[in-house]
């Protein structure tokens, strides 16, 4: 069994380090994993995506269409830019965030309405969440990756709980720990 | 590094750099350039290599090929098109072999993500006739790179190390193992071997090509090169990353997997096309082991169905080649009517570079381009560069304009490129430009750091690249010194004074340079006074001037039409305010405490 997870966002917000979080705890748990993203150009406010598949074996670094299954977004609109990655009964978790691309803050382009909606009128699974008030209320919006984290962290039961905070420890810098460690039981706590 | 225990999660870069620490590699060299940048950063981590960013990757190349004689395994990468301005010594090198070992890293872009043509270098390893290995997951960058060392000294020929920005950035677990120093190797001086005059290099060609013949040999039984056995209905040849993709396709079939893809192991793919009903060739852009196939007479699938153009993914090889497989495409989910705005990559709010593209759009200057983040004022609403080339072109493609063009481009060219890109390669370019009597602008955007890349050091930041402070290079004294005579250095957040610098400098009879001086927004020890920039929606009269900076955090209320500055983003470089003509937006006195 391969499970498949795409994490979508903006350049800039923490999509690399929730990937890493990700990929290092299905390693602990014994599992071989793979995790491709794209550095560069795209991470200056471009739209940026993470693929992380674990398993028995991986051979491909990079998710089929129609094989993924959970989407973990950090904004709304690159939740429906990336749900075509979905299996038929994928699960979406997406922070309700909007963050507006320069075409529509230009007012050249419309930000789509009702992406709930769309995405809900499939036969998708989806949970919405504003992870980044969740994140301001712990005193630091940047903590919003750890946040769905947390709440992605519970759907996969397949590593033990016991790994994320440990692993949120050994990867972080000790100033971060606390914080971070809130971020993710706040996360745990949504769903 | 995350190092646990004996395993690590490892990128591509990041193994290759440990592969080269195992290997007892002494030196490394190269200038950034995605998707290769990692391998030096992550060789600088350790103490035992000497690690170093060189000013362009010529002289990264010279500069380990120097170590190599000189008895350092060493090691130098760079992103495909880095290997073009690298290619000199590289061709030569292959004749007079090595010392100690030597690995040159070509990490290729295919799809382009950050680069400006998809060339497939593989094609260089069969020009310079030099050995070529090509990983396609970690653990295998890392064996690779290890195995490519000894076969460098045992062959005395460099090794290349090819991999695509899907190995370099992709992360999978790789065994660690310890270091292994190298045997001591002094440099003997031997004028036959080390000096290319024309009768040694008659004389090494030969050993060249009779080092081809025992490489070949050796691919046939080295254990990068291996024969899958599956079904014998469909034989798949296929290297990198192209191999990952396939086994998710046909898992089944058999394959042949070149790891040691050159020289071609001739006698194994006889042998494999003669114990498979199909051949099919899988590799990404070029048809580089597909063309070896058909010269040995052997029938093959490839290029005829699957695409040159582009990077590939398990979905077009499917799709491509869906009638040698049952399985189906997997379905998807399709939501037609949904108009999805794209969201390119952006100037970073605060970005230095910003004011300068919207002054010289103002000005309405012909602009030649260069390659790093301000290639972005290529794109709306900047629309303020008109040619890009490579790094450096953009002195260059201004000075053969003005050849071409005389005195209807005189007092419109500018050539605009960054501090990183001058000392690369666009220092000959203004030298050429003084030289050969040239008039127009070219202004260098000094950030304090080679920021598209991830933030590495350049001789004009006085730190090298495992953090010792250097010599910083004065930049305006080395204009002067190349015979510019009108060199300006400006703040590109004055706008008024780049605006009127610019004019002054467009009507000069002779070439001129203006570097706007700001370190780069992102920078980690940058801290910019703050002053806060706020907005009177009332005074404000939708004439759109602030739209064309093309900041992120200047959003349009879709309700009024009116502007709105999203706090959340904005960083209060007050550029806003300096062109709001109705002074809607306003930029405070005082300083944030």
């Amino acid at each position: 069994m391969t499970t498949n997870i795409l994490l979508c966002g903006v350049g800039g917000q923490g999509t690399l380090l929730a990937s890493n979080l990700l990929a290092e705890c299905a390693m602990e748990a014994g599992f071989d994993v793979k995790k491709s993203e794209i550095h560069g150009m795209a991470q200056r406010g471009g739209s940026v995506v993470s693929h992380v598949r674990f398993g028995e074996k991986i051979n491909s670094p990079i998710i089929r269409k129609g094989e993924c299954d959970i989407l973990l977004s950090f904004e709304e609109l690159e939740s429906i830019r990336w749900a075509e990655y979905l299996k038929q009964n994928g699960l979406i978790i997406t922070n309700s965030q909007h963050i507006l691309p320069m075409s529509v803050s230009a007012g050249n382009a419309v930000y789509p309405k009702n992406i709930q909606e769309i995405l809900s009128s499939k036969s998708l699974q989806t949970i919405a969440v504003d992870a980044i008030g969740k994140a301001k209320e712990l005193g630091n919006q940047k903590c919003l990756n750890v946040v769905l984290i947390g709440l992605l962290a519970k759907k996969l039961t397949m590593i033990d709980e016991k790994i994320w905070p440990e692993m949120i420890k050994r990867m972080l810098p000790e100033k971060l720990q606390k914080l971070n460690l809130e971020a993710f039981k706040a996360g745990w706590n949504i769903a | 590094m995350k190092h646990n225990g004996k395993r690590a999660f490892l990128s591509g870069n990041a193994a290759i750099a440990r592969g080269a620490w195992e290997a007892g590699v002494r030196f490394a060299s190269a200038y950034p350039g995605t998707p290769s940048t990692e391998i030096l950063e992550c060789c600088g981590k350790y103490d035992e290599i000497d690690a170093q960013w060189a000013v362009n990757e010529k002289t990264a190349m010279e500069t380990v090929i120097g170590a190599a004689y000189g008895g350092a395994r060493s090691i130098c990468a760079q992103k495909h098109v880095g290997l073009n301005v690298a290619a000199d010594p590289f061709f030569t090198v292959s004749y007079t072999g090595i010392n100690a070992g030597l690995v040159i890293v070509t990490a290729d872009d295919p799809g382009m993500h950050s680069s400006q043509n998809e060339q497939d270098n593989r094609n260089y390893a069969m020009m310079a006739k030099m050995p070529m290995f090509e990983p396609s997951n970690s653990q295998e960058a890392k064996d690779m790179t290890k195995a490519a060392i000894e076969i460098s000294e045992k062959y005395d020929t460099p090794v290349i190390i090819r991999t695509t920005t899907r190995v370099s950035h992709s992360e999978s677990i790789v065994e660690l193992s310890e270091r292994k120093e190298g045997a001591e190797r002094e440099f003997v001086k031997d004028m036959a071997k080390y000096c290319v005059l024309p009768n040694n290099a008659r004389r090494l060609h030969t050993k060249v090509e009779a080092r081809q013949k025992a490489l070949a040999e050796l691919g046939c039984k080295i254990e990068f090169n291996k024969i899958e056995k599956g079904n014998p209905k469909i034989g798949i040849i296929t290297s990198g990353i192209s191999y990952c993709h396939a086994k998710e396709v046909f898992p089944e079939a058999s394959y042949l997997k070149l790891g040691f893809s050159y020289p071609f192991p001739t006698e194994l793919i006889k042998k494999f096309a003669s114990e498979v009903e199909t051949v099919i060739v899988i590799e990404e852009n070029d048809p580089f082991i597909e063309t070896a196939v058909k010269n040995l007479g052997i029938n093959c699938i490839g290029k005829d169905r699957i695409p040159v153009c582009g990077e590939l993914n398990p979905d077009i090889i499917h799709e491509s080649l869906k009638e040698f497989t049952e399985k189906q495409m997997p379905e998807t989910i399709k939501f037609d009517g949904v108009d999805i705005p794209m969201r390119p990559p952006v100037l970073c709010p605060g970005c230095p570079h910003r004011g300068v593209f919207y002054t010289l759009r103002k000005l309405n200057c012909t602009v030649t381009g260069d390659i790093g983040c301000y290639s972005l004022g290529a794109f709306a609403p900047h629309n303020a560069i008109h040619s890009i080339v490579c790094m450096g072109a953009s002195v260059t493609n201004a000075l053969g304009i003005e050849k071409a063009m005389k005195e209807k481009i005189h007092g419109k060219l500018v050539a605009v490129m960054g501090e990183s890109t001058f000392m690369h390669s666009g220092m000959t370019g203004l030298l050429d430009t003084v030289y050969n009597k040239g008039r127009h602008v070219t202004m260098i955007l000094d950030n304090s750091i080679t920021a598209m890349t991830g933030h590495q050091p350049n001789p004009a930041s006085g730190k090298t690249l495992k953090g010792e402070p250097t010599k910083a290079l004065n930049i305006e004294n080395l204009c002067k010194a190349l015979g510019v005579e009108n060199v300006h250095v400006v703040d590109p957040f004055d706008l008024a004074n780049v605006e009127a610098t610019l004019k002054t400098a467009l009507k000069d009879e002779q070439p001129s340079v203006i570097i706007t001086k700001r370190p780069c927004i992102l920078l980690k020890d940058y801290k910019p006074k703050v002053k806060l920039v706020s907005i009177n929606r009332d005074k404000c009269v939708k004439c759109g001037v602030c739209q064309k900076l093309g900041c992120p955090a200047i959003e349009v209320n879709p309700e009024d039409g009116k502007t709105v500055i999203n706090q959340a983003l904005c960083v209060h470089c007050g550029l806003c305010a300096k062109v709001c003509r109705p002074g809607a937006i306003t930029q405070a006195e005082e300083e944030v405490k």
